[in-house]
């Protein structure tokens, strides 16, 4: 490493590779905060900023030394050399958005979140043509027993969002995960109705941090729902929840 | 220059991507100079030149027996085969039926419908696949053209960069679906 960058690096810092690129960060970042820290853009879908991280959707997939590990949850280290742009890691991510597609029924010309989608817009930073993986097609319902709000199963990509938002920021520990493997569905307080979950306090915030059209506000047609998710980082500042 | 010899398709669409085709305007008019339109459903003609086609564009899912075998039929007889907008490429809104038995569908269309008698056609009109399929579950596609329907512009710079024997550079927004 001749590039400078280790001069006057502090005990709560490190110097480690990305990219053929030397740079800092901060002692106990992630690798993908290492990245964003020197302007390196890796793509996720599960992480958000202000909430823990789950490392479950496997979009931020990077190399380290041949081996291919999640960006959000792999510390960085001193001297790591890490690489994001591989046509390995490349490849690798755009399967897995093709089988965040092929899971579930994904219909963006009918969908109310169409071009506001997390994952439509993942579909094309990935450079997703078509979905190589045989679509699935499952029968899957929707609810839509609370007042204000529905999730439609068909959407959802598991990314655990809405369960971290209502347990960590809202503290109300509504959402869950049901089931394992293919059968997993998020639920509500013990699998019952949302509209029957009495720990729900109707904030919303869920709403807000789900990526796709799968948690949304009531009474929007097609292309209507925009969402906040940037609203978590700041409540968390604002609360000192960090 | 010999002429691009073009054929369009339209199988489960509902004849948006074809109307984004036409939306090209003035564009088609310098389009109609280098191309050959033979089979579509622009120019009525039902089947093939024999010798085949350069490029067939394929709008619409797979959805039944008579649109499968055509499929095939389109690949054996042109050299590149787009799949023309989002029911081509996943299914879309034609794959909705999927995970509903087949006789059960017709069942509440036709079985139901005030306006059929409770007469369910059949010989005429050919039998519904199980599943609805993409075109790529079906054939080898070369080229995929996104969107609900596609932007006729995506449409031109993919049918032009074709023309100059280039294969069409598509990024981003290029591939938004819906
Ligand atoms: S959630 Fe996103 S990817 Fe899924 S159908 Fe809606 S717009 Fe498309
Ligand atoms: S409902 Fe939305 S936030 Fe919750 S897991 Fe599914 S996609 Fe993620």
């Amino acid at each position: 490493m001749a590039t400078g960058e280790e001069e006057g690096v502090t005990v709560n810092e490190m110097v480690l590779r990305i990219d053929g690129r030397d740079v800092r960060a901060p002692a106990g970042a992630t690798i993908l905060e290492a990245a964003k820290l020197n302007g390196i853009l890796i793509p996720t879908l599960c992480h958000l900023d202000g909430l823990c991280e789950a490392g479950v959707c496997r979009v931020c997939l990077v190399e380290v030394k041949g081996e291919v590990v999640p960006a959000c949850v792999r510390p960085a280290a001193a001297g790591m050399e890490v690489e994001t742009k591989t046509e390995r890691v490349k490849e690798l991510r755009r399967t897995v958005v093709e089988l965040l597609f092929a899971e579930r029924n994904h219909i963006c010309a009918v969908c109310v979140s169409n071009g506001h989608c997390e994952l439509q817009d993942l579909a094309n930073e990935v450079e997703m043509h078509s979905v190589r993986v045989p679509y699935v097609y499952p029968r899957l319902p929707l609810d839509a027993t609370h007042p204000r709000f529905l999730i439609d199963h068909n959407r959802c990509v598991l990314c655990g969002r809405c369960v971290r938002v209502c347990a960590e920021v809202e503290g109300a520990h509504t959402w869950g995960t049901g089931e394992r493997g293919v059968r997993a569905r998020m639920i509500t307080d013990l699998a019952v109705d949302w509209g029957k979950a009495e720990s729900c306090t109707g904030c919303g915030k869920c709403v807000q941090v789900c990526p796709t059209g799968a948690i949304v506000l009531k009474g929007k047609a097609a292309a209507e729902m925009e969402k906040d998710p940037g609203l978590v980082a700041e409540l968390v500042e604002r609360r000192g929840l960090a | 220059m010999p002429k691009v010899k073009l054929a369009t398709v339209w199988f489960s669409g509902c004849s948006g991507c074809h109307m984004s085709l036409l939306d090209l305007d003035e564009a088609l008019v310098d389009l109609a100079g280098r191309i050959e339109l033979w089979n579509s459903p622009l120019t009525d003609l039902k089947d093939f030149p024999e010798a085949g086609v350069d490029v067939t564009l394929v709008e619409g899912a797979v959805a039944n027996e008579q649109q499968r075998e055509h499929a095939h039929r389109v690949r054996e007889k042109s050299r590149i085969v787009i799949a023309l907008g989002d029911c081509a490429v996943t299914g879309n809104v034609p794959g909705m039926r999927n995970g509903i038995p087949t006789d059960r569908l017709v069942e509440r269309l036709y079985g139901k419908a005030r306006t059929s008698n409770g007469a369910i056609p059949c010989g005429e009109v050919p039998a519904l696949l199980a599943r609805v399929s993409p075109l790529h579950e079906e054939i080898r596609v070369d080229l995929y053209l996104h969107g609900c329907p596609p932007p006729a512009a995506l449409i031109g710079k993919a049918i032009l960069a074709l023309l100059e024997g280039l294969s069409p550079v598509l990024v981003g927004q290029d591939l938004k679906f819906g």
